[in-house]
């Protein structure tokens, strides 16, 4: 399941990808989604794809990406890489992840 | 241990295939069930959890093993000196390493989240390989990956349960915490059996220790069991006193040593233990050297333990009353493993000891001497590694000699009053000084089960080995060296000279006899003599008469007188004869 969406906010000029790891159809996994997709929609314009794996179907995809939790997304690009694990319900956090909000506002 | 049944009572056991502990454990770990390996940094947790998996290849049990710490090429590295080829096992779809890394510097989390990646990563690992067992190193990792700890330890609990589901047998190695098992409190989880390692200083001396703190179902060995790490793996060391129910054999063994054999009517019983006591110098090794020699020119294995000499020093020395140790050394027969006694700790002893035994499988151990053990731990101890030894090599049947080195001027038997109990056979050199000379001389204190001479030998080290001397019993009591040979001159002469008197006198009566036969001789013809003359006289006198009364007749013829005046003259003439 790939899709690059166009948004009008571009933060930054180089294209982003994301790959998010999760299983099936659970709870956790069907929020983290379209948590994602709310995400990438309000911040990242039309700059990105996103790659959803079910961890179910392909683990050996998961090793290699040294995924442990669920749900975990990875920002491959741009570098450095980032993992964040969780349902992805607070955009704050995500932000600051990605470093698109500076960590000390994000830690008061 | 006979193969459990599989009533519901009991459980299924594992067995690991390291060396001891599922005589410990009874068969093994609990089947299908995770186990929690629990020690100290350095102890060997990873090395048990990779034996774990090798063996079970061997057995037909493919294996997983989830690093969570070392990086699989680092993990195949370290085990290479211990002849572990993790990457051939790999290629060969018996093993599979699952690196789990947790880099908690580029994660952060947000949100609900769960460990489902890490089911289904080992889930894989395990269709992969199609594995029976398990092994999670170091599980508590995760714990610094994650900072909800509610999650995971639900995730955990959840983790636990699934392996029992998958019906793989686990071991999961946790850190040792403060005053507790595993930091994290694992314990709680894995309920089914938890094994401690330990890795102990004691007089500077760094002993590992196993103990099986809990085995739901099962009774296991609850002692601390010291084990090693080698280049053969983990070896525990199941001994304890296993009990006096050892079987007794009436074969005897020959010492090498024929007179002393007859001392002891034959040797010593097959899987006895002798103890050969005795001052420095006394002839303790040497003694112990024709035991060793006569065990491999049996074609009986042996392995000599040495805490004094190298093997070089002792074939050297050896040779030199005639015993060629090198041949058998050489030929494989006599393994001669030499150390000092302050290298290890006791119980690195022992299982050295124990793990030279498995090895070799010799008929006859040889320890020389047992008394430096003593330097290293208190005699209790001592008593205590010695007596787990000794029932250990009964059960083996193997014939035991141990030498022991009893300090001048103190009572010798006292010294080793504490392991006499253990003793079967108690050899005892004593060097006896006198006349500026040093005598050696050895006698059978005891021997169980054995109508021994209590007899006070003197020996020589000649180049033709040991030779016991034809004892000196005079009436001045047992001499050795050359008061023995003195005493032996002095009686010769003392035989000699008795022998030269009686020939002496028995001439002297002869010749006595000889003159009182002439004497006699000489009598008789005496006395012949004198019977002649005696005769003649008679003859003369009864010619004389018959002539005189012949004249008187005559004369009264002519005289026609009477018979009165003839008597008178016959008187006369009889006067004429008296002395």
């Amino acid at each position: 399941m790939r899709k690059a969406t166009k948004a009008e906010a571009i933060t930054q000029e180089e294209s982003w990808n994301l790959r998010l790891y999760v299983v099936g159809q659970t709870p956790k996994s069907v929020a983290a989604i379209a948590n994602l997709k709310k995400f990438c929609a309000e911040h990242l314009g039309n700059q990105y794809t996103i790659e959803i794996i079910d961890v179910a179907a392909n683990p050996k995809i998961a090793r290699r990406d040294q995924i442990v939790a669920i749900p975990t997304l990875v920002r491959k690009l741009p570098v450095p890489m980032r993992k964040i694990i969780g349902d992805l319900s607070n955009t704050e956090r995500v932000l600051v992840s990605f470093d698109m909000r500076p960590r000390t506002e994000a830690s008061s | 241990m006979p193969p459990r049944s599989t009533s519901a009572a009991e459980l299924a056991k594992c067995p690991t295939g390291i060396a001891g502990l599922d005589e410990i454990t009874g068969g093994g770990l609990p089947r299908g069930r995770p186990t929690l390996i629990c020690g100290g940094p350095g102890c060997g947790k990873t090395l048990f959890g990779i034996e774990f998996l090798v063996r079970g290849v061997s057995q037909g049990e493919p294996g997983v093993f989830v690093a969570f710490e070392e990086r699989p090429e680092e993990l195949a590295q370290n085990v290479t000196s211990l002849g572990f080829d993790l990457q051939r096992l790999q290629r060969q779809k018996k093993l599979f390493v699952e690196y789990m890394h947790i880099e908690r510097g580029e994660i952060d989390e947000t949100g609900e989240y769960d460990l489902d990646a890490l089911f289904f990563r080992l889930g894989d690992a395990i269709d992969t390989v199609g594995a029976k067992r398990v092994v999670l190193d170091t599980l508590e990792t995760l714990f610094s990956g994650f900072s909800n700890d509610a999650i995971l330890r639900s995730e955990l609990r959840r983790l636990f349960r699934w392996l029992k589901d998958r019906g793989v047998t686990a071991v999961i190695t946790a850190e040792r915490g403060d005053g507790v098992l595993t930091r994290q409190g694992l314990e709680e989880y894995v309920s089914d059996c938890v094994i401690l390692l330990d890795h102990r200083m004691s007089d500077q001396v760094a002993t590992r220790r196993l103990r099986v703190v809990k085995y739901r179902g099962t009774s296991h060995g609850t002692n601390e069991y010291p084990f090693l790490i080698d280049k053969d793996g983990i070896d525990v060391l199941p001994i304890t006193s296993i009990g006096l129910s050892h079987h007794a054999s009436t074969e005897r063994v020959a010492s090498g040593i024929s007179d002393l054999d007859e001392m002891l009517a034959g040797g010593i019983y097959r899987g006895s233990t002798a103890l050969i006591s005795g001052t420095a110098g006394a002839g303790k090794s040497s003694i112990a050297a024709h035991f060793a020699r006569a065990s491999c020119d049996r074609g009986e294995r042996c392995v000599m333990f040495a805490y004094e000499e190298s093997p070089q020093q002792i074939a050297r020395n050896m040779k030199s009353i005639g015993i060629d140790l090198n041949a058998h050394i050489r030929s494989g027969m006599l393994q001669c493993i030499a150390a000092r006694p302050t290298t290890f700790g006791l119980e690195m002893h022992l299982a050295t000891i124990h793990k030279a035994i498995r090895k070799h499988s010799p008929r006859m151990l040889i320890v020389d001497p047992i008394t430096n053990f003593f330097s290293i731990a208190s005699p209790k101890e001592v008593k205590g590694m010695l007596m787990r030894l000794v029932d250990f090599l009964k059960a083996e049947q193997i014939t035991a000699v141990f030498t022991s080195l009893t300090q001048g001027g103190s009572a010798l038997e006292a010294t080793e009053a504490g392991i006499s109990s253990l003793i079967d056979t108690w050899l005892l050199l004593r060097d006896i000084e006198s006349n500026g000379e040093r005598n050696r001389t050895m006698y059978v204190l005891k021997s169980r089960g054995t109508a021994h001479s209590n007899q006070m030998r003197e020996f020589v080290l000649s180049k033709a080995g040991i030779r016991l001397i034809e004892p000196y019993l005079g009436v001045e009591g047992v001499l050795t060296g050359s008061s023995r040979l003195a005493q032996e001159a002095k009686e010769t002469a003392a035989t000699i000279q008795k022998r030269d008197e009686t020939t002496r006198k028995r001439r002297a009566i002869e010749r006595r006899t000889k003159e009182i036969e002439a004497q006699i001789a000489t009598l008789r013809l005496e006395m012949a003599a004198e019977s002649d003359e005696l005769d003649r006289l008679l003859a003369s006198d009864s010619d004389r008469e018959r002539m005189e009364s012949e004249d008187l007749a005559i004369m009264a013829a002519s005289r026609k007188s009477s018979a009165k005046s003839a008597a008178r003259p016959r008187h006369g003439k009889r006067e004429g004869f008296a002395p």
